[in-house]
C-alpha cells in the first residue's frame, strides 16, 4: 500500500506538475484572478485528470500504438464536454467567466502527459490515483496564486472585502497590476523558484 | 472590406496576441524558446496549421454543428454545438497527421526542419483556442482566415521574441534555483506588460 501513497502525494509536492515539470501553464495563468473561478477549474481538472488516468489505464492493452493519441484525446474531449456542461448547468455566472477555459483543459499538457508517462503502463486503479495526485498539486499551486492575486489586486477573498480599499473608506490601496495577467508570472516564476531550492535542500 | 480584413489581423496579431495577451500555448511557449532557429521553426509550423485549422472548423461549424446548421438535410432544429470540443479537436490532430504525411512526401526539407514540432502542435492550446474564439465571436470564412493566419503570426511573433531574449539572458548570472524555468517566467511577464501597450489602440 506504500506504493499507492507515493504515488498520491508525490506529484503534490516533491514533483508538482506546475512548478517543477512546467506543465499546464495556459490555465493556470488564465483562471487565477479569482479564487472562486480557481476553485471551479481545480475541482474540474482533479475530476477529469483523475477518470481519463483510469480509462485510459483500463483500455492500455486494446489500444494499437499508432492511433494511441487520437483514442487518449478523445476520452479526454468527451470527459472535458461533460464537465463543461455540467458548469454551465449549475454554476452560470462562473463558467462565463471561465469561458474558454474549460474546453481548453483539453489541450492542458498535465493530462496528455500524465496519460503518457503513467496510464499506459500502470493498472487503473494506480492510474486514477496518479491523476488526482497531479490535479491536486496542479491545484495547490493555482490556488496559491488566485489567493495572493484576488487578495493584493482586489483586497476580496471569494468576492468578501477582507482589506478595505480607498474608494470605500477604508485605508487599503488595491495594487491593480495583480489583477492583470502578468502578474501571474512573476508569482509563478517565484513559486517555482522556492519549490526549487526546497527540492534541493532536501536532496543535498 | 479589405480594411476590415487588415484592421482584424492586425488585430490578432499585436493586441489580441495569442501568447502574450491570452496566455495560450505556453507550455509550448516555454519549452521550445531556447534557440531562436527552433523558435522559428515552430512559429511557421504554427502559423500552416492555425492558418488551415479555423477556417475548416469554421466550415464544419457553420454547416454541420450551429444550431439549424442541418437544415439543409432536411434536420431543422437540430443543436449539434456542445460536440464542439470533440470536433475541432479532432480536425486540428486529423490535418496536423495529413500535413506531416504530405510534407513528409512532397517537401522532405521542410519536413525535416520542422520534426517533432509538427505532432507538438495538436496538444498547443492556441491552436484549438483560435477555433473556439472563432466561433464565440462569431465569423464568417473570411473573417476566420484572417483571424486564423493573424493568431499564428502573433504566436511566432512572441515565441521568437521570447527565444531571443533567452539566448541573451545565458549570459547573466541568475540567482540559485531561479534560473532556468522561474526566470523564463518573469522575463515572459515583462513581455505581457510590454504587450499591453497595443491594447489602448483602437481599430
Amino acid at each position: 500500500m506504500a506504493g499507492y501513497g507515493k504515488v498520491l502525494f508525490d506529484p503534490i509536492f516533491k514533483n508538482n506538475p506546475i512548478a517543477i515539470q512546467i506543465l499546464g501553464i495556459c490555465s493556470a495563468l488564465a483562471v487565477t484572478s479569482k479564487l472562486e473561478t480557481t476553485l471551479v477549474m481545480s475541482l474540474s481538472v482533479i475530476c477529469i485528470l483523475g477518470l481519463s488516468n483510469f480509462f485510459i489505464s483500463l483500455l492500455r492493452k486494446m489500444m494499437p500504438s499508432s492511433i494511441r493519441l487520437i483514442i487518449e484525446m478523445t476520452i479526454i474531449a468527451t470527459l472535458v464536454i461533460i464537465a463543461d456542461q455540467v458548469i454551465k448547468a449549475y454554476m452560470f455566472e462562473v463558467s462565463k467567466q471561465l469561458s474558454v477555459f474549460v474546453g481548453l483543459i483539453i489541450t492542458n499538457c498535465i493530462l496528455l502527459g500524465r496519460a503518457e508517462a503513467f496510464a499506459v503502463n500502470n493498472t487503473p486503479f494506480k492510474s486514477m490515483l496518479d491523476g488526482i495526485g497531479n490535479a491536486a498539486g496542479y491545484s495547490i499551486v493555482l490556488i496559491q496564486v488566485a489567493f495572493a492575486r484576488e487578495l493584493i489586486g482586489s483586497g476580496k477573498l471569494l468576492g468578501y472585502t477582507i482589506l478595505k480599499p480607498i474608494t470605500e473608506g477604508g485605508w487599503y490601496t488595491p495594487n491593480g497590476l495583480f489583477l492583470l495577467a502578468p502578474s501571474a508570472f512573476f508569482l509563478i516564476g517565484v513559486i517555482i523558484w522556492a519549490a526549487k531550492l526546497t527540492v534541493a535542500k532536501e536532496e543535498a | 472590406m479589405l480594411e476590415s480584413y487588415l484592421a482584424l489581423f492586425i488585430k490578432a496579431v499585436f493586441i489580441e496576441n495569442m501568447a502574450l495577451s491570452f496566455f495560450l500555448g505556453m507550455c509550448t511557449f516555454l519549452a521550445v524558446s531556447k534557440k531562436v532557429e527552433t523558435a522559428f521553426g515552430l512559429g511557421v509550423a504554427v502559423i500552416v496549421v492555425q492558418t488551415i485549422t479555423v477556417p475548416v472548423n469554421n466550415v464544419i461549424y457553420t454547416y454541420l454543428l450551429k444550431e439549424g446548421a442541418l437544415s439543409w438535410a432536411g434536420l431543422s432544429g437540430v443543436d449539434l454545438t456542445f460536440i464542439g470540443l470533440v470536433t475541432y479537436i479532432g480536425v486540428i490532430a486529423a490535418i496536423v497527421q495529413i500535413l506531416e504525411m504530405a510534407l513528409d512526401k512532397y517537401v522532405p526539407s521542410l519536413y525535416n526542419a520542422l520534426g517533432i514540432f509538427l505532432p507538438l502542435i495538436t496538444v498547443n492550446c492556441a491552436i484549438l483556442c483560435g477555433s473556439l474564439f472563432m466561433v464565440q465571436r462569431d465569423y464568417n470564412f473570411g473573417e476566420s482566415v484572417v483571424f486564423g493566419m493573424g493568431s499564428g503570426v502573433g504566436w511566432a511573433l512572441a515565441i521568437v521574441a521570447m527565444a531571443g531574449l533567452r539566448e541573451k539572458l545565458k549570459y547573466a548570472s541568475v540567482p540559485k534555483g531561479l534560473d532556468g524555468a522561474g526566470i523564463t517566467f518573469i522575463v515572459a511577464g515583462i513581455m505581457a506588460i510590454s504587450f499591453m501597450l497595443f491594447s489602448g489602440i483602437q481599430l
